[in-house]
């Protein structure tokens, strides 16, 4: 049977090689470049993994600890790399566990494959020993799915899943493999999908939308961007530098744009939502023009609709058509591949410089510094802050290195704090939230960007939900460097019990084990900070280890984090204490 | 905004899955499909589902983004009754006994077009294709005489308007030829 999503490629009649459905799925990945996989063995995929005994020499399989650390390490390892993360696991417990991190990769379009062994055709449906239907389970959270039942299928369809994950707007495919098609044997041939049919990657861009655009932006008095993740997706850093030189405009980030812009470039402004910068915020509803870049107005970004940047022209670069007027409306949405949009943009804009606009931004983050950043970064107070963790770790890697943050308050903090220079080095679960993500995700970013240096920055509650993949990191010698920040609370859920639940601690005080001795269980270098004389030689011990390292910092129990925006309030209701 | 009843026309490749991808997003946003049918359509080898809801427009138009979003949908289309031509067909099964005695039933399904398709011993089937309206009068008419069976099938709709489908895929056959 042919896979009837029809596609540019031709059955040929080259040269073909006869290999298994199991050896085929190596070669596939081979073909696409693959160098290293994320998985875990089991009986359905044990025909695969009997290949990759094989090929070891050329695809180098991580075997993490659960397969949910299998899928953050591929999205680390894509998020840092641009690559396609590849995650393998078996069928029924092996392939649920994956969903997570599919989730995960969906809602932060993140193109990653995973591959799961299914039971033989003849018992699909039998409720046989680890069946489940993981093509039914993962189809809301994939961008494609598909079950093989046929050794003869998997070259055009992994082909198809490789082309689907990256291109356009990139996401998560999962390919179900039943254990008979990897047994059963094929001729070879591979040719990589270029095109599908009934897939559009990228809308075709309007030249008059991106006219219009350039002229609201030339008239606007008060211009600001606001841009996203597709900067980077569409590898556009340095056309957003461009444009936002050359219009002068001001412009703010969502956790997912981090670090596309350098930190420190005097037109960045800060992070956009509900715990980023008071200016950012603030002039969101006071811009003439809010120019929206590669994201999608995420509840977290925006607060209250009904009072979300109502006075603006907004204009929506996107590569998503679904994606325009989903959450806000676009008065001008230019469709496509920012990459190709924003050099449309640049040569229509005109020179400008919005000196006293961008002022403004200016005596806001000075009324947040006062207010806010002053103390966060105080040495003085009790206890040590989580932002002066992130300060001394600036210090130390003078914004070069990848930052991997998991979900909570600390995530915070490493996104406002934490310096960067070059673009995909903030990694973080943005969409989903989902705890855990940071120490797998670390593993994977290593492994994506071997020369950098990559810090995890971990609360002590979501340490826990993976914290197994330090067996992963023994086992391969990851030299990933390992922050927890402990504050012996869910601080994110506690901070809300207090502002919002009259100081019920329901549930979120943990009572934790001895972290550096289960480091070192692992073989892995620990230290652990108490006291704020400690921390600047504990952070410059880690960052100078060649190999992996744990540093765990004792931080004040409960610090909140701010600015807040609460939910159901305005951008413009942000809250400096 | 208002609810309204829309048809939502999707033409897609013949994919095992494909059903239910669409099913889950209107899962997703609580929204109860009305009814579904899905058939071959114009064009070879493509698909034509048509799924009844009643939302407002803004809803209907951000789940045709969905829906148009999925890998193996070509193109949706979303339209309101005004501009469609549809049909339900229902079939209701009553005892032969009831339908011979009495003659009013008879004349009302003389009247209302509505056909005879089986009759046995035991039972008639008739058969009645229109609008719902008129699909659910004749079931009131026949309901006190005790129905046997009753089965109503999904709404079937082509629009007034063209739809641009072979279009669409001609341009991809030209455009990306590889032979």
């Amino acid at each position: 049977m042919e896979v009837k999503t029809a596609s540019f490629e031709r059955r040929t009649t080259e040269a073909t090689t006869k290999v298994s459905g199991a050896e085929a799925v190596i070669k596939c990945l081979l073909e696409e470049g693959v160098d290293t996989i994320y998985g875990y063995p089991g009986g359905a995929i044990m025909p695969v993994y009997d290949e990759l005994y094989k090929y070891q020499d050329k695809l180098h399989h991580v075997l993490t600890r659960h397969e949910q650390g299998a899928t953050h390490a591929a999205q680390g390892y894509a998020r840092v790399s641009g690559k396609v993360g590849v995650a393998v696991a078996t069928s029924g417990p092996g392939a649920t566990n994956l969903v997570t991190g599919i989730a995960d990769a969906q809602i932060d379009s993140t193109p990653m494959v995973c591959i799961t062994g299914q039971v033989g055709s003849h018992l699909l449906g039998s409720d046989a020993f680890q069946e489940t239907d993981i093509v039914g389970i993962s189809t809301p959270i994939t961008k494609w799915n598909y079950q093989v039942t046929r050794a003869e299928e998997i070259p055009e369809v992994l082909a198809k899943a490789f082309y689907i994950a990256r291109s356009g707007r990139p996401g998560p495919v999962l390919v179900d493999i039943t254990k008979d098609a990897q047994f059963a044997s094929l001729d070879f041939s591979y040719k990589k999908c270029s095109g599908i049919r009934s897939y559009k990657p990228f809308p075709e861009v309007n030249l008059l939308d991106v006219e219009r655009a350039a002229e609201a932006i030339n008239n606007a008095k008060k211009p600001m961007i606001v841009w996203g993740q597709g900067v980077i997706l569409g590898g556009a850093e340095s056309l957003l530098k461009e444009v936002v030189e050359k219009a002068g405009i001001p412009a703010a980030w969502t956790i997912l744009g981090l670090s596309a812009l350098p930190t420190k470039h005097p037109l960045n402004v800060g992070m956009v939502g509900m715990h980023g910068n008071y200016g950012p915020n603030m002039l969101t509803n006071e811009c003439d023009v809010l120019i929206a870049i590669g994201m999608r107005f995420d509840d977290r970004v925006t607060g209250n609709l009904e009072h979300y940047a109502r006075q603006a022209k907004v204009i929506h670069f996107e590569i998503d058509p679904a994606e325009v007027n989903k959450n806000v409306h676009a008065d001008i949405p230019v469709l496509g591949n920012v990459k190709e949009t924003l050099k449309l943009l640049l040569e229509l804009l005109k020179p400008n410089k919005h000196e006293a606009w961008h002022q403004n931004f200016k005596d806001h983050y000075n009324i947040e510094f006062d207010k806010i950043i002053k103390n966060d970064l105080n040495a003085e107070r009790g206890k040590i802050g989580m932002a002066e963790v992130m300060d001394e770790i600036n210090k130390c890697s003078n914004g070069d290195a990848v930052i991997v943050s998991d979900v909570g308050q600390h995530q915070m903090v490493a996104c406002r704090y934490s310096k960067f220079n070059q673009t995909r080095s903030n990694v973080t679960s943005g969409g989903l939230g989902t705890m855990g993500f940071a120490l797998p995700a670390a593993i994977g970013a290593k492994m994506g960007a071997p020369k950098r240096d990559v810090v995890a920055i971990i609360g002590d509650g979501g340490y826990q939900m993976t914290i197994q993949e330090l067996g992963t990191i023994f086992q391969t010698k990851v030299p990933v460097k390992i922050v927890v920040l402990n504050n012996g609370f869910l601080g994110m859920v506690r901070q809300w019990q207090q502002l919002f639940f009259d100081r019920r601690y329901a549930s979120t005080e943990m009572t934790n084990p001895d972290f550096v001795t289960i480091a070192k269980g692992y073989h892995i270098k620990a230290n652990q900070v108490t006291e704020r004389a400690q921390l600047k030689d504990a952070v410059k011990e880690m960052m100078e280890s060649e190999e992996a390292y744990f540093l765990e910092v004792k931080v004040e129990q409960e610090e909140n984090v701010f600015p807040m925006i609460p939910t159901g309030a305005a951008v413009s209701e942000i809250l400096l204490e | 905004m208002e609810n309204k009843t829309y048809t939502v026309s999707i033409y897609t490749e013949n994919n095992l899955g494909l059903l239910s991808r669409i099913a889950a997003i209107f899962l997703k946003r609580h929204i109860n499909i009305e009814s579904i049918t899905a058939s071959p359509s114009e064009v070879n080898d493509v698909m034509r589902f048509i799924i009844i809801v009643n939302v407002t427009e803004e809803q209907i138009k951000k789940i045709v983004g969905q829906i148009e979003k999925q890998i193996e949908v070509i193109k949706a289309f979303y339209h309101t009754d005004k501009e469609t031509i549809f049909q339900e067909t229902a079939l209701y099964k009553i005892k032969s006994e009831d339908f011979l005695d009495d003659h009013n039933i008879q004349d009302f399904i003389k009247e209302t077009n509505a056909r005879i398709v089986t009759v046995t011993r035991e039972f008639f089937v008739i058969e009645k294709t229109g609008k719902r309206h008129e699909v659910d009068h004749l079931y009131e008419v026949l309901k006190p005489y005790g129905l046997m069976q009753f089965v109503r099938s999904g709404t079937i709709a082509v629009t007034k308007n063209e739809m641009p489908i072979s279009g669409i895929l001609e341009k991809f056959n030209t455009t990306n030829s590889i032979s």
